[in-house]
């Protein structure tokens, strides 16, 4: 029983020839990444901005102008609404019609010519923290550099004396914090393992349900030609969706492509691979189409929340880590962003390449050990 | 290679699943050009051992030869020369009839394919609706394009199981005709049915229920081994005269046969005795032979009581 090419060959041509009739699957293998490239894309933004704001200023004074102008220099607010007192400001923030409040105190230009640091408050609605924290950030810049400009002449000494160092803080590979350059990379191993494991996952129970895998066991197929026979087809559809995907970031999102796109095409193979190979031992673990997709979303979810494409990796816990570091999206989205975003080289690539190897050989092994040539 | 006379020559054939023996210690013996019918009720394992025949299940017990071959080590070469017809249409519904083909012919290493599917196609009569869906043909078409796709590696063994299941009286002696023309060209069949007209136009036939082998042989041989007597019956008021009689000793079973009722029994003797008080104007009794079917349904019965 040795692995015989023709037979391969007509395991795969099969395999095209379903795949060009079903044309849901087909739509989904295309519609998923295209889906996926609008959403993430151009709707999710982790460093959002034009935030609605609204301005108390209680304190009418060059100061208090002054830093309302600042806040609506700043690409981060959007001064939609003016207080006349302090319940108001509560109102709108608990009713969510602004995510920001900035108060002016009173007495505030009285006390700042006084040299007593007066309180300017910023409420924010932090309900959702991500969506303020980086405005918040903005503002206590602000606040130092425009009232500075406006403490001329005699008031000069009211100028807040510089720190005794400097701070130089330089952000590498991404300096304008542009959320696509991360998402829409990351999201090429998002929509690999998405589609290429319910996409296998459903080849091999689709067999079995409509009863086919009986006649298909009947013949001298071996469990090694139907399984890589089913394989290959994918590997192309997973080259399409990568295609898509490279496209779409260098024309639509302008990622930089700093590194060697031939070395990432290349590396993709192994992430390609590792999917169908759990989309495979899937299958032969599933006794019904419905059952491979739900275990295909079993796998999915963890992989999408713990690989760190939707949240710091380094932000979760050390258990969180530890389970992230096992699936294969997690080193994918590292050398993907490596890279693209990098210039990663083959070498900086390396010790997220093996832990994939090391997946895709212990998933064939419980595929092919697990694929049953007989039907007990 | 060829160390036995026979096209399958098994002995001691079982099958577990769990706890519950669905195939036991069962014994085969078909020779080459032969139609072996295989018939049992629902259930009784004849597809369970049709699949261990060809490789598709293991047995927990049993040895022997299939095409000469050693039937549990070898089924590797057994299945390049076998062809299963399942019982439920197993072939790609969104291929075309001659996609399928084509594919069957590849996964069995055809070296002349095309010429191999073509032909297949003209006998099927089917080479103008080759480019059809499989799925959209019809229960009769579909049937014949299983056996057509069973036969195009041409095995010298064809399994099967419940070739005729839901495809109309016309179609299924159409069926039927090939499978004769087949043997006499030197092709063995193993079938399994629940139509008695088909068992009749078997070689021989074993009978099984509940796992066990309880019968085989030729027709004749199998009723004479039922070693009935049957009375029938027809005449008015036989559901009424069928509730007397059918408590009474030596009547083992009184089966309805459209207008007339069949009254059987092993014991000649005891029979006769018992139902000879009904034995009035009103209804007209003789004495007939024993078919097939009185005699699977006394067989049934029978395991009935003594396995399950």
């Amino acid at each position: 029983m040795n692995f015989n090419l023709q037979r391969f060959v007509a395991i795969v041509l099969k395999e095209f020839i379903q795949m060009r009739r079903d044309r849901l699957t087909f739509g989904m293998m295309v519609g998923i990444p295209m889906l996926q490239l609008v959403l993430f894309g151009y709707a999710i933004n982790s460093n959002p901005k034009h935030l609605p704001t609204a301005v108390y200023a209680a304190d009418n004074s060059v100061f208090s102008r002054t830093i309302v102008w600042g806040l609506r220099n700043s690409s981060y607010f959007d001064l939609t609404r003016e207080a006349h007192g302090p319940e108001e400001i509560q109102n709108w923030l608990a009713e969510g019609k602004v995510q920001f409040a900035v108060t002016v105190p009173v007495d505030f230009s009285r006390k700042l010519l006084r040299g007593e640091k007066p309180d300017l408050l910023l409420e924010a609605d932090a309900t959702d923290p991500s969506a303020v924290g980086f405005a918040q950030a903005a503002v206590s810049q602000l606040a130092t550099t425009v009232i500075n400009r406006d403490l001329t002449g005699p008031l000069a000494r009211l100028q807040s004396s510089a720190p005794p160092f400097n701070l130089v803080s330089h952000q590498h590979y991404n300096p304008e914090s542009i959320s696509q350059y991360n998402i829409v990379p990351g999201l090429m191993g998002v929509m690999l393992t998405m589609t290429m494991i319910i996409i296998t996952g459903l080849a091999i129970t689709r067999e079995r349900e409509r009863g086919t895998m009986e006649n298909l066991l009947s013949t001298p197929v071996h469990p090694g030609e139907v399984i890589v026979g089913k394989i290959v087809p994918y590997i192309m559809v997973g080259y399409v969706q990568v295609a898509l995907v490279l496209l779409a970031a260098k024309f639509l999102f302008d990622v930089p492509f700093i590194g060697s796109v031939p070395l990432l095409v290349a590396l993709t193979f192994l992430f390609i691979v590792a999917n169908l190979a759990v989309g495979i031992t899937f299958s032969t673990i599933a006794k019904n189409q419905l059952q491979a997709v739900q275990m295909a979303f079993f796998f999915f979810l963890p992989s999408l929340l713990l690989s760190g494409y939707m949240f710091p990796f380094r932000g979760m816990p050390g258990w969180a880590q530890d389970l992230g570091e096992c699936l294969p999206l997690t080193h994918f989205l590292r050398v993907v962003r490596g890279i693209l975003l990098k210039g990663n080289g083959l070498a900086e690539c390396a010790p997220d390449l093996w832990p994939i190897a090391l997946f895709v050989v212990i998933m064939l092994a419980i595929g092919i050990k697990r694929y049953r040539q007989t039907l007990d | 290679m060829e160390n036995s006379a026979f096209a399958i020559d098994v002995r001691g054939v079982t099958k577990k699943f769990g706890a519950r023996t669905v195939v036991n210690n069962i014994a085969m013996q078909v020779r080459p050009g032969e139609i072996y019918g295989f018939l049992g009720p629902n259930g009784s394992g004849k597809t369970t051992f049709l699949r261990m025949l060809c490789g598709l299940l293991k047995p927990d017990a049993g040895d022997g030869h299939c095409l000469g071959l050693d039937f549990r080590r070898e089924s590797g070469e057994i299945k390049k020369r076998v062809g299963y017809m399942t019982q439920k249409f197993s072939f790609y519904e969104d291929l075309t009839i001659e996609e399928n083909l084509d594919f069957i012919a590849r996964l069995y290493l055809m070296p002349q394919r095309k010429a191999a599917v073509k032909q297949s196609l003209e006998r099927l009569g089917m080479t103008e609706r080759r480019q059809q869906p499989a799925g959209t043909l019809s229960g009769g078409w579909k049937q014949r394009l299983a056996l057509a796709a069973c036969l195009i590696h041409e095995p010298q063994l064809l399994l099967l199981d419940e070739p005729t299941a839901g495809v109309d009286p016309k179609a299924r002696r159409d069926f039927w005709e090939e499978i004769h023309k087949l043997a006499a060209e030197g092709l063995t069949f193993l079938i399994t049915t629940h139509y008695m007209d088909e068992a009749s136009r078997c070689n021989r036939l074993a009978y099984i229920a509940y796992g066990n082998l309880l019968a085989r042989g030729t027709v004749a041989e199998v009723v004479k081994a039922g070693g009935l007597t049957t009375w029938e019956v027809s005449g008015e008021n036989l559901a009424a005269l069928a509730d007397k009689i059918r408590k009474l000793p030596g009547v083992e079973q009184v089966v309805a046969f459209g207008t007339t009722l069949h009254v059987s029994g092993r014991d000649a003797e005891k029979l006769q005795a018992a139902v000879a008080p009904f034995m009035t104007e009103a209804q007209r009794w003789t004495k007939i032979d024993s078919g097939l079917e009185d005699v699977f349904i006394s067989l049934m019965e029978t395991a009935k009581d003594n396995f399950a």
